[in-house]
């Protein structure tokens, strides 16, 4: 059987990790982080684009609108929410009107669906809290949403009941040929293997550079975010893009699939791919363009504030596919917007070459993803009853905000992938996304994580390395080890 | 619409608690000791005596019991009445909805999904903290920022200690006695900052959590990054303006472990919001009248939930008063008269109650809670009705860390001949 590695467990790393435990391989996904899901898939827009931004003709968007397709069946599968409120860009000058045309001629070009320009009067019935400036929008019906780290679980999960061996805190620092094969320099270790996936994200272009002679660069994006509440109603039940910039596709104001309103993200290069802190400038530019989208706008629903970075390379279109003049390795890199959304396409189209390339059989039996039960919070009276029978932990609420009870903290841990932080059990059950974003219950799950983890407190992390939330014991702390 | 299997399953208990934190125990004290005999207080933590239990340090009682006792003290006084009188209290107890008509969901680990019928609720649930995402801060989402009552739990309850270099943001009673606790148990604190010209705590509070181990307290100031990839290592402070933003310039490091938070309480009113109730957008809290009935009737509201406190004593002292109120109405007392409604005047913000019953028959003292929008010396609140003046009172000074109160006497009340009473302060 052929050894492969993938490396890197974002959406990418996870959805070809999956696609190839189709076949007979001996599959390891190594993933620098605690978790899964920790770069760019943890912190986007959620949007599953329809296709119209990419220009024709190149990866991004053959990519894109494939994998848009695949997205309802996908997450049925796996597991993981989808929704399709539709999306509008917006023109607020005539200027921009050559924009919205552009992009509408571009996505159909691209086989994006139903399409339509439409109006002012049409963009207020629709979206009746719009900027009335507005001067006419791009219409995209076919715009989806999904949640990028519960998809990026539910892939890793489907992936490992299928025999993909997952190992965190396992950084590659280098990678070689050697041979037939690879040698590859991780955190934990080195490792071989037969055939490697480069899906590492931000970290793609140094490993590709190390295999191949034609050098990449990729250059870190940071886009910042404000979250609100989802005390707040939905003012807008559709994704509302502004007119994109080379620097991307602008400010937007979107719901979420949990009922939260998302402002953001700019676009801002950077130099340190690790950097995901907030500045104050930026968010007040979110702040400053969404009210061009969204005059009413008050920041006082605000629940967080977070900074994700896309690995823009600088040709702009995604290189995926075998590395040229390395036979053996495979590569997702650039993988930036409209990664999410390509990410289903990006990952059969992946696995299928592999496969062909190297005579990997089909599995006879490939496992359904395991069912998940309904989270709490979306339980009927009557489905609470039952759950509570059947698990007396559904009786306890830990999360108050978000209704997150102690069965699915502690099932969210026992998950083939399962949370080992606290902030691997938030991401996984919304316990700590609320309002009092973990006042209240951080401390009970990080009791439930030592418990199941079989840990001492101190050694719980927020999101690994050392994150620890506890120093030490009263005890400790007051210099008597003993008492 | 309930299944029948659901429908038989409806207990109905004549005044339902929600909350056993200091709040719900004297309302359901006062219940009981008002003659309701059907009676329950559910309860989502383990135990009685809400965020008490946590609050190990003393000062608490001084109003209520002339003496100064810690929070675990003061709330076994309730605990004991509360046993003593033979209310049923459930515990480990989560309350998932409260409906218009009063109609209760709830579950616990031991008992499942109990369902209710309620004659009267009263509504307990206490407050929660601001987080750091309601501020805004920019910086890292590093381990080491804490809400101050979640490091207050940390090290009364659970026996840890969440860091070791502390920097203290806002000046809230919470933050202050977690600063001298920290210290206490071996940790530095190296400032406090405050972005008001102000602290939001109790002067006692500065006093003898910060000045006596001189800590100092940065007015004016705010933390404007956050730094840290993993656990927090260091804050920036700032100086801010009248507009508090920061001023260019005036930047300074802090190497820290640990950011604690206490930049205000909400009140923790989604139960109420889900029974139609009307808020207050000023306390955040349900919109009562004087004997704390909420816009639906037969719905009360005291303690946090209602408003903010700083003092438990007057929580509780508010709370008597609602449950005996619930009794009344679950009884059928009911009270004849036309409402008028208190307003806030210059200089005052979120007045407790909104509305006022000027009754047909005899009148009794209400009390109106209210917080001062500034710091003022020497200043004057008036109580008017349109333009007669029914209750003026002189004061050394009011600050907005520190709740004000008066009490409207039944011939005040009575006096009462326009339909909007106002209260404000003059300086």
């Amino acid at each position: 059987m052929k050894k492969i590695i993938v490396i890197g467990g974002g959406v990418i790393g996870c959805a070809v990790a999956r696609e190839l435990s189709r076949y007979e391989a001996e599959i390891i996904l190594l993933e620098g982080g605690v978790d899964v899901a920790e770069g760019a898939s943890k912190a986007n827009s959620a949007i599953v684009h329809a296709g119209f931004d990419a220009k024709p003709g190149t990866m991004k968007a053959k990519l894109n609108v494939e994998g848009v397709k695949m997205y309802p069946r996908l997450c049925a599968e796996v597991g993981a929410p989808y929704g399709q409120p539709g999306a509008m860009v917006l023109a607020f000058t005539p200027e921009e009107r050559p924009t919205i045309e552009k992009l509408y001629e571009q996505g159909i070009q691209n086989g994006v669906e139903q399409l339509r320009i439409i109006e002012r009067d049409e963009i207020l019935a629709l979206e009746p809290n719009t900027n009335p400036d507005v001067e006419c929008a791009l219409l995209a019906p076919t715009s989806g949403l999904t949640c990028p780290y519960e998809l990026t679980y539910a892939l890793a999960d489907h992936a490992a009941v299928n025999g993909v061996n997952f190992v965190m805190n396992a950084r590659v620092n280098g990678i070689r040929k050697d041979g037939e094969g690879f040698v590859l320099a991780t955190e934990k270790g080195e490792m071989h293997a037969e055939l490697v996936v480069n899906c590492a994200g931000m970290g793609s272009g140094e490993l590709h550079n190390q295999l191949s002679s034609r050098k990449v660069r990729l250059i870190p994006r940071k886009g910042e975010y404000y979250l609100l509440d989802h005390e707040l109603p939905l003012l807008f039940t559709r994704t509302m893009f502004q007119c994109p910039s080379k620097m991307g596709k602008g400010v937007l104001v979107s719901p979420t699939l949990h009922g939260n309103t998302i402002l953001g993200p700019t676009a801002e290069d950077i130099d340190d791919a690790t950097d995901v802190s907030t500045t104050r400038e930026a968010l007040a530019l979110v702040n400053e363009r969404s009210r061009m989208t969204w005059p009413g706008l008050t920041l006082r629903n605000v629940i967080t504030t977070f900074a994700g970075i896309r690995a823009h390379e600088e040709n702009g279109d995604f290189i995926i596919g075998a590395v040229e003049g390395c036979p053996g390795a495979y590569e997702t890199v650039g993988v930036e917007s409209p990664g999410l959304s390509s990410a289903p396409a990006i990952a059969e189209m992946l696995a299928g070459q592999i496969a062909g390339e190297n005579a990997l059989p089909l599995k006879p039996e490939w496992k359904p993803a395991p069912v998940r039960k309904k989270p709490f919070y979306a339980m009927s009276l009557e489905e609470r009853v039952e759950a509570v029978k059947e698990d007396a932990n559904y009786g306890a609420l830990v999360c108050r905000c978000e209704q997150v009870t102690e069965a699915e903290i502690r099932a969210a841990i026992r998950r083939p992938v399962g949370a080992t932080t606290i902030d691997g059990v938030k991401r996984r059950t919304r316990a700590g996304m609320g309002r009092c974003q973990g006042g209240f219950c951080s401390p009970r799950v990080l009791e439930i994580l030592a418990e199941e983890l079989g840990i001492d407190p101190t050694q719980v992390t927020k999101g690994g390395g050392k994150s620890n939330l506890l120093v030490s014991t009263i005890a400790q702390a007051m210099g008597k080890e003993d008492a | 619409m309930l299944s029948n299997e659901l429908s038989e399953q409806v207990q109905s208990v004549d005044v339902l608690v929600v909350g056993a934190g200091p709040a719900g125990m004297a309302a359901a004290i006062a219940a009981r000791e008002a003659g309701v005999e059907s009676l329950l207080v559910l309860e989502r933590e383990a135990h009685m005596g809400g965020i008490l239990r946590q609050c190990i340090h003393n000062g608490f009682g001084l109003h209520r019991f002339k003496e100064e006792l810690t929070g675990p003290e003061y709330a076994q006084r309730d605990i004991d009445r509360v046993n003593e009188l033979g209310i049923e209290v459930r515990c480990g107890t989560t309350v998932l909805s409260i409906d218009e008509n009063r109609f209760v969901t709830a579950i616990s680990k031991e008992k499942g999904v109990q369902l209710f019928q309620a004659g009267a609720i009263v509504l307990a649930m206490g407050c929660r903290e601001r987080p750091r995402g309601a501020l805004g801060t920019p910086g890292t989402r590093c381990a080491g920022v804490y809400s101050a009552g979640t490091a207050q739990k940390f090290v009364n309850l659970e026996g840890y200690m969440p860091g070791k270099r502390v920097v203290i943001l806002g000046s809230g009673d919470i933050g202050l006695i977690m600063a001298r606790r920290m210290t206490l148990q071996g940790a530095k604190v190296l400032a406090c900052v405050e972005i008001m010209p102000y602290s939001g705590g109790l002067n006692r509070n500065i006093v003898q959590c910060l000045e006596d181990y001189d800590i100092p307290l940065l007015l004016s100031h705010t933390v404007v990054d956050i730094q840290g990839k993993d656990r927090l290592s260091g804050v920036t402070v700032a100086k801010v303006d009248e507009k508090r933003n920061p001023i260019p310039g005036t930047e300074q490091h802090f190497d820290c472990d640990t950011l604690l938070l206490s930049v205000g309480l909400i009140p923790e009113n989604e139960l109420t919001r889900q029974a139609g109730v009307t808020m207050s957008a000023t306390t955040q809290g349900a919109v009562v009248d004087d004997r704390l009935q909420t816009s639906r009737e037969g719905i009360f509201a005291c303690g946090n939930v209602l408003h903010v406190h700083d003092l438990v004593d007057f929580v509780s002292a508010e709370s008597f008063r609602a449950g005996r109120a619930a009794a009344d109405y679950v009884q059928g007392k009911n009270r004849e008269g036309r409402y008028v409604s208190m307003q806030d005047g210059n200089g005052v913000r979120g007045v407790v109650p909104q509305q006022l019953l000027v009754p047909e028959g005899e009148a009794e003292p209400v009390q109106v809670m209210f917080r001062p929008a500034g710091v003022y010396e020497n200043a004057t609140v008036v109580v008017r009705d349109g333009d007669q003046e029914i209750l003026r009172r002189r004061k050394r000074i009011f600050t907005p860390g520190e709740m004000a109160e008066l009490t409207l006497k039944p011939d005040m009340i009575r006096s009462i001949e326009g339909d909007t009473v106002t209260v404000e302060i003059i300086v």
